[in-house]
């Protein structure tokens, strides 16, 4: 019986699962003619794996039902919350792929296939109520990553990419590994909860030691500065749709394991995580905007923007309330929409050949040439500076809220004056396309797809998206709840 | 007009050709623009007319639930209703002014400006404190392209400088906001107003606000980036600016400094004063020596704000009084000053001041209006000018003589700077024969300049119109800051009454007795 519940809790991950290895084997015996139609049938994997997961978000699941295989796993909303998000990202990120790959006759059916691989590894990861299930879900989706980051063979900046992102992320792991061998070793188990029931009081300094270790390890896959050097590199030299992957999917799943982690597993040590966290953050807020300021290339721009919002992620997580965490989700929902929709419009950045253009020079004067474009491209990086009446402002507002609610208004204060810092880039990315004069670079018709994506994206994130924040700030309340209540 | 949502009827009006404008051709957008912002006069003549002096704090009153976190609510008292009649009245002038001047991408101008209205109404009838930050500073991103876009040589710098100087001023206002809402348990403003802060957060709570609103008005030393975005900003651009954009930081102190945090402000009256006089007499004397137009008009902006704010924190009803005057006045007449130089600018395409002189031979009528607005700027009775700066200064009074002293030398070099530019440009000789082949104001630049200069008249003969409505919130205010008002400096001791009148007679006296 406790077998049969834990598998239902599961299924999603094993629908997953076996479609992946299914369409593994399609791929090898069929041949790259099936691009197509695997990454059709990952996508409907995908969906239908979301649409198992959601009655647990809107029933606002928590509690002993949720656990499954003796609390190795929970399936309680706060993990269907950013399951949904993930394969949600994930579908998208098969869906822009195809243009790209095409061109370079590099459109693989192991694409899919990848992508499904690193979702799962995912979705364990949110889910994971142990360190050893952490730690299967993290490699699963990192060893997949690696391949995807070079998944253009023959392109050495993708190669490279690859590389640099294995070597430092093998790094990370074994940090993690050994911070969790920490953990393990002063706290005599591996649950989440059993952890936490250990960690109270006063802090063993080899405890401490372990949960720096876990938390470094982390922050190298969330990207938070101090680790956070492999992310410009990899985001310029990977094929841009698996930097949008990047940018999106893995991100919402490692935000979401370091909350279970840090408030779960360490619930019992906020004092001793949060100035980790919160100098994490605003180092993150500081030079993800600084080091974006001399870029010329825009994926390198977009990846230092992502160091900066994950800093302003941490600032709810600094919160360590439920009303943080609930703030995270929607910063991290309202983030992960803006990055798809920004990748997608460097997606459609082509030149008469179809080559991809990546540099400020190349989308000088836009708005003249291509309005569209431009005008969804200004709503985006307006949003992401947190301009009102944008709907990226609305995740740094209840971010901030927070933060003041829980009495930390210095770092709030510190936090938000530095976001000052990051406008000057996102203001300099509309100069160039609405004040410059125009280079027309930019040629040849887009995707479809690429332009629903685009527009999807451009109004949710318009003053619209506003009217459905009631309904979001209720899941991610839900959502948060749950965690709290797992612990 | 009971429960008709005018409020939102008029954010949504602009807003919606806004949008249409980006999908038409340039004498539609034109047109639309006009339409757009002569139906949004049309409702605030209305909203005027209904407006019912004496009656409820707050008026046209609508509340919609449907945002999480703060609430959709719209209300207005008489210095919100003054402050939107002045933006609806400057708004079709704005457009008109731009009927040729802007020759290049006009739907998007058209809709960067009526973009700009909305928000400018949707901050003045913000009832909800998250609200009224949004629309406060989502300002910036219309106006950053105005002046980006369509701005002249230097538009870049002038850009960023006024996108990133009035962004760090706000967010940290809205830190202050998140703390004030958590402490208070509403971002309801109206409760927000009648709320005691303690005097020590307050006075934190009033430097985070006065970033903000120092940065907007502009105060000195923080002005630096008005020149510079006036310069480049196209003519409408800088009506706007001036005319509306500037009130915002003048609003914000009256609306949320002083009646939310009236120890602060009482505590921090000595540095008010202390800027103000240095941006009057400093900003007037960088205003005399000024070779481009705009930048005169520019710097005699931040003088006349200066003595706003100096007004306000006089705690008084006349002080009060006199800043939202001169506000409205000012917003008027730096409106039509910078309209003036955009009628001989697109004739000559230059600003400055030597290329031009002795318009008044060909350009006979344009020199009269100029004449006008120049007066009323250095606040000549009968114009509106007069009228502010005449309340303000007897407010100051009332509690510094000394610092009233200095202010009213800015009146004097204003006439000085404002007189000498008016006789470079328009008396003297003609030098220059381009400049002296102008022709005189055509049938759209009187549409542009006409209303302006009645409604100066008005604001100067009888400015009753426009205080009425204002006064019981005036008087509201007054009394919500009287706890905290700051001693006047007279010290005024009233003597012994004499016995008899000065003027009796000592024999008429004698005579009294008799009888």
């Amino acid at each position: 019986m406790e077998l049969h519940s834990s598998l239902t809790l599961v299924l999603p991950e094993i629908v997953i699962a076996i479609s992946a290895l299914l369409l593994v084997l399609v791929t090898a015996y069929v041949g790259d003619k099936t691009a197509r139609l695997v990454s059709i049938l990952a996508a409907t994997t995908l969906g239908t794996a979301a649409v198992m997961v959601a009655p647990a978000l809107f029933e606002g699941a928590a509690g002993p039902d949720t656990v499954a295989f003796n609390g190795q796993f929970y399936a309680d909303s706060f993990a269907s919350f950013a399951k949904i998000l993930i394969y949600l990202a994930a579908i998208a990120c098969l869906l822009i792929a195809p243009s790209f790959f095409n061109r370079l006759s590099a459109f693989k059916p192991e694409y899919p296939v990848l992508i499904l691989l690193a979702t799962l590894g995912m979705s364990v990861m949110v889910s994971a109520g142990d360190l050893i299930t952490l730690y299967i879900g993290l490699e699963l989706n990192s060893l997949a990553a690696y391949v995807l980051a070079s998944f253009l063979r023959n392109d050495t900046r993708s190669a490279e990419a690859g590389l640099k992102y294995f070597v430092l992320g093998a790094l990370a792991s074994g940090i993690l590994l050994y911070g969790m061998s920490l953990v393990y070793g002063f706290t005599g188990t591996t649950s989440f909860e059993g952890v936490r029931a250990a960690l109270t009081g006063e802090m063993s300094t080899g405890a401490l030691f372990g949960v720096i270790f876990v938390l470094a390890g982390l922050a190298f896959k969330i990207s938070a500065v101090p680790f956070h050097m492999w992310t410009p590199d990899v985001y310029e030299g990977a094929p841009t749709p698996v930097t949008t992957f990047f940018a999106t999917a893995p991100k919402v799943a490692a935000i979401a394991l370091t909350a279970r982690v840090t408030l779960d597993a360490f619930g019992n040590q906020a004092d001793a995580w949060r100035q980790i966290v919160i100098f994490a953050a605003l180092a993150s807020i500081v030079l993800g905007a600084l080091g974006a300021i001399g870029q010329n290339n825009l994926k390198r721009l977009l990846a230092y923007s992502s160091i900066n919002n994950v800093g302003f992620i941490l600032i709810g997580l600094a919160a360590a309330t439920v009303a943080g965490l609930g703030a995270m989700l929607t910063y991290l929902a309202i983030y992960v929409v803006m990055s798809l929709g920004s990748f997608v419009a460097l997606l459609m950045l082509r030149d008469a050949e179809g080559v991809p253009l990546e540099t400020f020079d190349d989308i000088a004067g836009l708005s003249t040439t291509r309005p569209a474009i431009a005008w969804c491209l200004l709503l985006l990086m307006f949003s992401l500076a947190g301009i009102p009446p944008l709907l990226g402002f609305w995740g740094k507002f209840v971010v901030f809220q927070a933060a003041v609610e829980a009495d930390l208004v210095v770092l709030a204060a510190i936090g938000i004056a530095a976001s000052v810092i990051g406008a000057f880039y996102y203001i300099k990315f509309v100069k160039v396309m609405f004040f410059d004069d125009a280079v027309d670079r930019v040629q040849g018709k887009s995707d479809a797809g690429h332009w629903v994506l685009l527009v999807l994206s451009a109004v949710i994130i318009s003053p619209l998206g506003y009217l459905a924040m009631r309904w979001l700030g209720g899941l991610t309340d839900n959502a948060a709840a749950a965690l709290f209540l797992a612990s | 007009m009971e429960g008709f949502p005018i409020l939102t009827t008029m954010l949504l009006v602009p807003l919606i050709a806004a949008i249409a404008c980006f999908f038409v051709n340039a004498q539609t957008a034109r047109l639309l623009a006009l339409g757009a912002t002569l139906i949004d006069l049309a409702l605030g003549i209305a909203l005027w007319l209904a407006y019912d002096i004496g009656g409820a704090q707050w008026q046209f009153t609508e509340v919609a639930d449907v945002f999480a976190g703060f609430e959709y609510r719209l209300g207005i008292d008489g210095i919100a209703l003054m402050l939107i009649m002045l933006s609806v009245f400057l708004m079709p002038i704005c457009i008109l002014a731009s009927w040729d001047a802007i020759s290049k991408r006009v739907g998007e101008y058209m809709a960067a400006f009526l973009i700009m209205e909305t928000l400018m109404i949707g901050v003045f009838a913000a009832q909800d404190l998250f609200l009224f930050y949004i629309f406060f500073e989502a300002g910036l991103i219309p106006m950053y392209l105005i002046i980006g876009i369509w701005g002249g040589a230097d538009r870049i710098y002038a850009s960023f400088k006024f996108f990133l100087y009035t962004l760090i001023g706000s967010v940290l206002m809205l830190v202050a906001m998140l703390w004030m809402v958590n402490v208070a348990g509403t971002s309801y403003i109206p409760t927000l107003m009648q709320y005691d802060f303690a005097p020590e957060a307050q006075t934190w709570l009033w430097l985070a606000f006065f970033a903000s609103f120092a940065v907007k008005v502009p105060m000195w030393p923080v002005h630096t980036w008005l020149p510079a975005a006036h310069v480049q900003a196209p003519t409408a651009g800088s009506v706007i600016l001036a005319g509306v954009l500037l009130k915002l930081g003048g609003y914000g102190f009256i609306r949320f400094s002083l009646p939310m945090f009236p120890e602060a402000s009482a505590q921090f009256v000595p540095l008010i004063f202390v800027l103000s006089v240095i941006a009057v007499i400093y900003t007037s004397l960088v205003a005399l020596v000024q070779e481009d137009m705009k930048k005169l008009i520019a710097y005699s902006s931040v003088a006349h704000m200066a003595i706003v704010t100096a007004a306000l924190f006089a705690f008084n009803v006349q002080g009060l009084e006199g800043a939202m005057v001169m506000m409205l006045s000012h917003g008027l007449v730096s409106g039509a000053l910078f309209l003036c130089v955009g009628v001989i600018y697109d004739r000559l395409h230059t600003r400055e001041i030597s290329r031009y002189g002795g318009l008044a031979i060909n350009m006979p009528r344009y020199a009269l209006f100029f004449l006008l607005f120049t007066m009323a700027s250095i606040g000549l009775p009968g114009t509106s000018g007069f009228i502010a700066e005449f309340l303000s200064l007897t407010g100051t009074y009332q509690v510094s003589s000394t610092v009233t002293l200095f202010l009213t030398t800015g009146i004097i070099l204003g006439a000085g700077y404002m007189l000498y530019l008016y006789r470079r440009v328009v008396f003297g000789v003609q030098v220059h024969e381009d400049a002296a082949a102008m022709t005189d104001l055509n049938a759209r630049e009187w549409a542009i300049l006409a209303p302006i200069a009645a409604a100066v008249l008005w604001m100067g003969v009888y400015p009753e119109s426009f205080l009425a409505p204002m006064r019981a919130d005036i008087a509201a205010l007054e009394a919500r800051l009287a706890r905290a008002a700051p001693a006047g400096d007279a010290h005024l001791n009233a003597g012994e009454p004499r016995a008899e009148a000065a003027n009796a007679l000592a024999g008429e006296h004698e005579g009294e007795g008799e009888h």
